[in-house]
């Protein structure tokens, strides 16, 4: 009974989220695995049968899935690279202490509290792929400085790397601040030391700080990933269901909702969440660990 | 100890009647508003997606008139803005699939209209066409592309035109073209014209733009009878027709300019003198025309031509949009009202010139039918019939998702054979 005190006063005030994460996070991830190892492939459909992987096997023949999973990968690398680098320079010029650090902290800051689908909007406009006289946006910017001139998001082969931009711009924010906090969590005493040791400023930030800011870059690079293999309303707001822009979760809607195949549209699904697993089941790993040691 | 451990459990408690009332509240909810409505007035709830200037100003003229023959309902316009209805029809299924359907709503005759009425989602109305004798008023052809098995299920209150070719007169002058090309060969050779201009010689829309394009490639290539029998069990779309057709629509699309956002600003770069021709169903006649803030003011013949597009004259491939009562509509009167409103003589005519189509019925006053609707209005009496594939006649919702999804592979492609076989395997997985 004494025991029980200790651990079941916890246990009751954090039930109510186990059991609404359990039943709305992981019973519908479970219904949604269930449901692609069918072959429930119209909503009217009653009696379905079990058929194991076929559909996610299936779905391998088809050319837009190809299609959108290498733009996913497009889109992934610039963005997580884009917004990791944009976002550790920033922070970067921050760390050396400039004048009116709190005000561009801001400014930097700020496009995290737009939502996808306002940048969207804004940036379908920036990135209208009329050139020459008929340019707005960026390209009529492109066109008055003398650089040349692109169909940003309309274009076949890069198309997904200029998708990437408008998130690089609201995500690099978020990134800066938490290198930023980084960076600060670098004790001076350490820096000294390796100055007195004769280090060069470049090799104090090669030696001393990029290693200790490892756990920071792990922590930002999962949280970049994961929003870009499941992106699906900044790709709504600029180009909307067009093949051009592909990713597998648009995909996924169409296949729900217009080709009206539940089967297909969970395995897709299904899909996203097993690239997404990838990326987040070896940081819990980590941390976890991490956490023991302590 | 004791009162901190009592503390916590009168929390968790409250956190799960907490939790409780806010699961109740919404069906109670809902059930409130229905029974206040039926008090006094009941609402009737009409789901479309007529938002845009013009079509929302011609529901609202339907509106006004069935608002004063039913002085016991009140409108209720759930519309949902999105061209072609993309976004309406995604937020109607999950209201189906969830049994709460609204009292009536908007479906493309046709095929379209066929998934729900073999999902079991609407209910017949030949009692209503009988009461109102509409098989009198309504083209026979229309009757027959919204029933199954000699039940109708819906009221068509307008008719749009898919094979326009809209064109600008100045440009055509200026490549040496004396009029508009008459058939797919000489519409390339024109665009070739218009090219030594340095003119855009075909503006493009977003994806669903082509995918009507390659509709009315397919209808000229090909002609109306070998086009309608696509549609019909055994279709055959491998055959070297479709290749030829094809292959024209993959020539046009060389002299396409570059995809614009949506068919609006395609359109206006013919209007602004951009761009040489652009093919898009009639309802871009009430943007060129209709006054700015809605349209673009344009003057017709001056600044924008039309024509029926490249070897499809005689032939009116037709759209129509038409209202339907769902099975379980809470209030099946009121929709019953809206249906007789839809269907009259009189809605009709207030709806159809602000809208910018023509009518269904076939007694209409034509005197309010002007410029390019008096041109279509002559057109629907005489010319044979083509049902449109991207506006939901010919072909149903997945086998058009099937389409679409091949038309905008190919434009990153340009792979004519694998267009061909992407549209024959959906044809093959969607028609019985």
């Amino acid at each position: 009974m004494r025991r029980a005190r200790t651990w079941l006063p916890g246990l009751l005030l954090v039930a109510p989220s186990i059991v609404a994460i359990g039943v709305f996070v992981y019973g519908m991830l479970g219904w949604n695995f269930r449901l692609a190892m069918t072959d429930k492939h119209t909503s009217r459909q009653q009696d379905e049968q079990f058929v194991g992987l076929e559909n996610f096997i299936a779905i391998w023949d088809q050319p837009r899935w190809h299609l959108s999973v290498e733009h996913a990968i497009k889109f992934t690398v610039v963005f997580v690279v884009g917004a990791l680098v944009l976002g550790w320079f920033l922070a970067f010029l921050m760390e050396k202490g400039i004048r009116g650090e709190g005000t561009f902290r801001t400014i930097y800051l700020f496009p995290m509290a737009v939502s996808f689908i306002a940048t969207g909007i804004v940036w379908r406009w920036l990135m209208n792929s009329g050139q020459g006289e008929r340019a707005v946006g960026l390209n009529r910017l492109f066109d008055a400085v003398g650089l040349p001139q692109w169909a940003w998001f309309r274009d076949q082969d890069w198309g997904m790397a200029a998708m990437a931009i408008p998130a690089v711009w609201q995500m690099s924010g978020y990134v800066m601040a938490l290198f930023l906090a980084g960076f600060r969590g670098v004790p001076e005493e350490l820096r000294e030391a390796a100055r007195v040791d004769g280090c060069t400023e470049w090799g104090v930030y090669r030696h001393v700080v990029l290693p200790l800011l490892r756990p920071v870059t792990l922590s930002a690079l999962i949280i970049l990933g994961h929003i870009s293999l499941k992106v699906f309303d900044l790709i709504m707001a600029v180009s909307g269901k067009q093949i051009v822009t592909d990713v597998p979760a648009v995909f996924m809607w169409v296949t729900v909702f217009d080709s009206d195949d539940p089967a297909k549209g969970a395995t897709i699904a299904a899909y996203i969440v097993l690239a997404v697993a990838i990326f987040v089941i070896p940081y819990l790993v980590w941390s976890v660990r991490k956490e023991k040691d302590r | 100890m004791r009162r901190q451990w009592l503390a916590t459990i009168a929390m968790a408690g409250l956190l799960g009647l907490a939790a409780c009332g806010g699961g109740n509240q919404t069906p109670s909810g809902t059930q409130a508003t229905g029974a206040a409505g039926g008090d006094s007035k009941k609402q009737v709830e009409v789901f479309s997606w007529w938002t845009g200037p013009g079509e929302a100003d011609g529901l609202k003229a339907m509106r006004e008139i069935f608002e004063k023959q039913n002085t016991q309902f009140t409108f209720f316009d759930a519309a949902v803005a999105g061209g072609s209805g993309d976004k309406a029809k995604a937020l109607l299924k999950t209201k189906l699939d969830g049994n709460q359907p609204p009292d009536t709503f908007q479906g493309h005759a046709g095929a379209e209209l066929q998934g729900y009425i073999k999902d079991g989602k609407l209910e017949p109305l030949n009692s209503l066409y009988d009461e109102l004798k509409l098989k009198d008023v309504f083209p026979a052809q229309l009757i027959e592309q919204i029933s199954v098995d000699g039940q109708i299920y819906s009221v068509p209150v307008n008719i749009h035109r898919s094979n326009v070719l809209w064109f600008n007169p100045a440009i055509l002058k200026e490549a040496g073209l004396a009029g508009a090309p008459k058939s797919i060969d000489e519409f390339i050779a024109a665009l070739e014209k218009v090219k030594a201009t340095g003119k855009i010689p075909l503006s493009i829309g977003s994806e669903w733009t082509v995918a009507h394009l390659l509709e009315n490639v397919m209808l000229g290539s090909m002609g109306t009878d070998a086009y309608n029998a696509l549609f019909k069990p055994g279709g055959n779309w491998a055959g070297p027709e479709v290749t030829t057709a094809l292959q024209k629509f993959a020539k046009i699309m060389e002299y396409a300019g570059d995809p614009q956002d949506d068919w609006q600003p395609a359109a206006k770069q013919v209007a602004d003198g951009q761009a040489a021709f652009n093919i898009m169903g009639d309802w871009a006649y009430g943007y060129f025309h209709n006054p700015p803030d809605g349209g673009l003011g344009k003057a017709s013949k001056t600044d924008f031509d039309w024509a029926p597009s490249p070897g499809t004259e005689g032939t009116y491939m037709w759209l129509s949009d038409s209202f339907t009562l769902p099975k379980g509509a809470k209030n099946r009167d009121g929709a019953l009202a809206w249906l007789k409103v839809a269907a009259s003589k009189e809605g009709q005519d207030a709806f159809n010139p602000k809208k910018g189509s023509i009518p269904a019925r076939k007694d209409a006053d034509t005197s309010l039918y002007t410029d390019y609707l008096a041109d279509a209005l002559k057109d629907w009496g005489g010319n044979k019939l083509a049902g449109s594939i991207q506006h939901g006649v010919s072909v149903s919702q997945p086998h058009l998702a099937a389409i679409g999804e091949a038309v905008g592979l190919f434009m990153g492609t340009k792979d004519v054979a694998g267009l061909q076989k992407a549209l024959d395997d959906a044809a093959k997985a969607n028609i019985q």
